[in-house]
């Protein structure tokens, strides 16, 4: 699904943030990432959701190597990936509905056959009677849903998500971690970048990748040999 | 297409402020501008090709011989002699009460029959008009008949006088064409000014446009088609301002039947160059909005 081999990152003429990164992600694996603050998390994620290119190394994602692949290319693959991020992103002037079926329009499913999924994903994260609200007007813990549910409404093969429990409560952080965990039954490949140690005891199977200081620590070796069949 | 076609919902991603920023009301002033100047250099143009051609072979015999009835046997003699020339298209002489009657004008007196006026000893004067042709042989051709006519009458070429003028008109024209040129690459300066300005604030939207898999087509489209809406709605204000002012121009410009400004009209073809400047200013604001946004975006991974 996903490998990265002797990767190495660097923005401008300074000294590398992420050195000799490798790994090897399974198809519908669940892998946390966790690291102090600056060990280059979000970088990591970064080139994992195609926001930036390696200076150096292999990436290949979906079999596929990224490195050297023209721009043109690229959305197709984004299509495939969810992403949530840390500052949620949403749109300012979109209301929850419009943002949340934004995936969706983005790749061109029509009006009739999205507002059924949108329905659905609004009602799940709680927010259904709030659909035509504007991000300023909700929680962060909302703001937070809504971008979750934007990442995962379009069934991503690859859900990459940077502290998505970060702003919600306890009871709403099981929530989308239960719903994490079902889109990794039903195939997909979620890294979830976070400092929450209970989140991480709560996914059986989850494997962990820690980063100190730009390099990636995995003494046992289950990153670069994962196990053959998770199942 | 000028306006590309937008999913009305993908439309909602940019946020609707129609005609809140300067760009529209910039392209209306420079729309006005480019029109009225185009309006003046194709007038100018008109009116310097109309001259030029009425003086191109032109000219004025004008014998001064003391004697009246001398002067007049010589100038119908000359006239008929000069007729005779297979080079010469047409020779006409001026009467003198034409001759009085404009005369007249700087004397006060429109019938010319002042009576100072009436006791002035006048020239006569032939018009002739040259066929196209080799104008020096011509010339030379004219003044040995002029020397065997009407000794000592001299020669008058139109281009002499009317020349500089001709060209002081068609230089205006030319800088009037240049002025069009000019605010039509400030228009596109405009446009890419206002193309980087709307990546820049809505930067956000993009970037996450991006890691959902939009194409640089899909968000090039998207602004293409505002901007080219902000500016249609510029070059439309413009166009209307610059229709009334020339308007205006042309009902004053009716009463005007004299002279060089007599000349001067757009005609059918600088009406329709003027319909079409806007069109093409649409035109040219989406091409450069469009290969304004795709460069940008190419910066972007």
């Amino acid at each position: 699904m996903v490998e990265f081999d002797g990767v190495g990152l660097r923005y401008g003429p300074d000294a590398e943030i992420l050195c000799d990164i490798s790994f090897n992600l399974q198809p519908g694996s669940f892998y946390f990432l966790t690291g102090a603050s600056g060990a280059g998390k979000t970088s990591l994620l970064k080139m994992l959701y195609l926001a930036q290119r390696p200076s150096r190394g292999i990436v290949r994602l979906f079999g596929e190597d990224l490195v050297a692949m023209p721009r043109h290319r690229l959305p197709g693959f984004r299509r495939r990936i969810g992403v949530v991020f840390q500052d949620f992103r949403l749109i300012p002037h979109l209301s929850a509905r419009d943002n949340i079926a934004l995936p969706l329009r983005i790749a061109g499913v029509s009006e009739e056959d999205l507002s059924g999924p949108v329905g659905e994903m609004l009602s799940w994260i709680g927010l259904g009677d709030r659909a035509d609200a504007r991000p300023a007007t909700l929680s962060g813990g909302e703001q937070q849903r809504v971008a979750i549910a934007r990442a995962v409404i379009a069934r991503p093969q690859l859900l990459v998500a940077d502290e998505p429990t970060g702003n919600v409560d306890p009871e709403m952080a099981m929530r989308l971690l239960g719903l994490f965990e079902a889109l990794n039954r039903l195939g997909t490949t979620v890294v979830v970048a976070t400092h929450d140690i209970h989140l991480i005891s709560r996914i059986e199977n989850a494997q962990m990748m820690r980063l100190e200081r730009g390099r990636l620590s995995d003494p046992t070796g289950a990153l670069r040999y994962p196990p053959a069949n998770k199942a | 297409m000028i306006i590309p076609r937008v999913p009305v919902q993908h439309r909602r991603l940019l946020p609707d402020r129609r005609l809140s920023g300067p760009t529209p009301w910039v392209i209306a002033i420079l729309m006005m501008l480019t029109l009225l100047a185009a309006a003046a250099g194709v007038g100018l143009a008109r009116s310097a090709g109309a001259i030029g051609s009425a003086i191109a072979g032109r000219v004025t015999v004008q014998i001064v011989t003391a004697n009246p009835e001398t002067r007049a046997g010589q100038a119908a003699a000359f006239r008929r002699a000069a007729a005779a020339r297979p080079f010469v298209l047409a020779a006409r002489t001026v009467g003198q009460d034409e001759l009085r009657a404009t005369l007249g004008q700087w004397f006060g007196s429109a019938e010319g029959d002042d009576p100072l006026l009436k006791s002035l000893p006048l020239p006569a004067l032939v018009d002739v008009d040259l066929a196209e042709g080799d104008r020096r042989g011509q010339m030379r051709a004219l003044r040995a008949l002029v020397a065997r006519e009407a000794p000592g009458a001299r020669i008058i070429p139109h281009a002499e006088w009317l020349g500089p003028v001709a060209r002081l008109i068609r230089s205006l024209a030319w800088i009037a064409g240049a002025m069009v040129l000019l605010m039509t690459a400030a228009s596109a300066a405009v446009v890419i000014m206002t193309a980087r300005a709307a990546l820049g604030t809505h930067f956000a939207t993009i970037e996450m446009l991006h890691m959902i898999g939009a194409t640089d087509r899909q968000i090039t489209r998207l602004f293409q088609r505002r901007i080219a809406i902000d500016t249609a709605y510029g070059i439309a204000l413009g166009s209307l301002v610059a229709a009334a002012i020339l308007l205006l121009i042309g009902w004053q410009w009716s009463g005007v039947t004299a002279g060089l400004a007599a000349t001067a009209s757009l005609g059918a073809a600088g009406w329709a160059l003027l319909l079409a400047l806007p069109l093409l200013a649409i035109a040219l604001a989406a091409l450069t909005a469009r290969q304004t946004l795709l460069a940008a975006l190419k910066k972007i991974l």
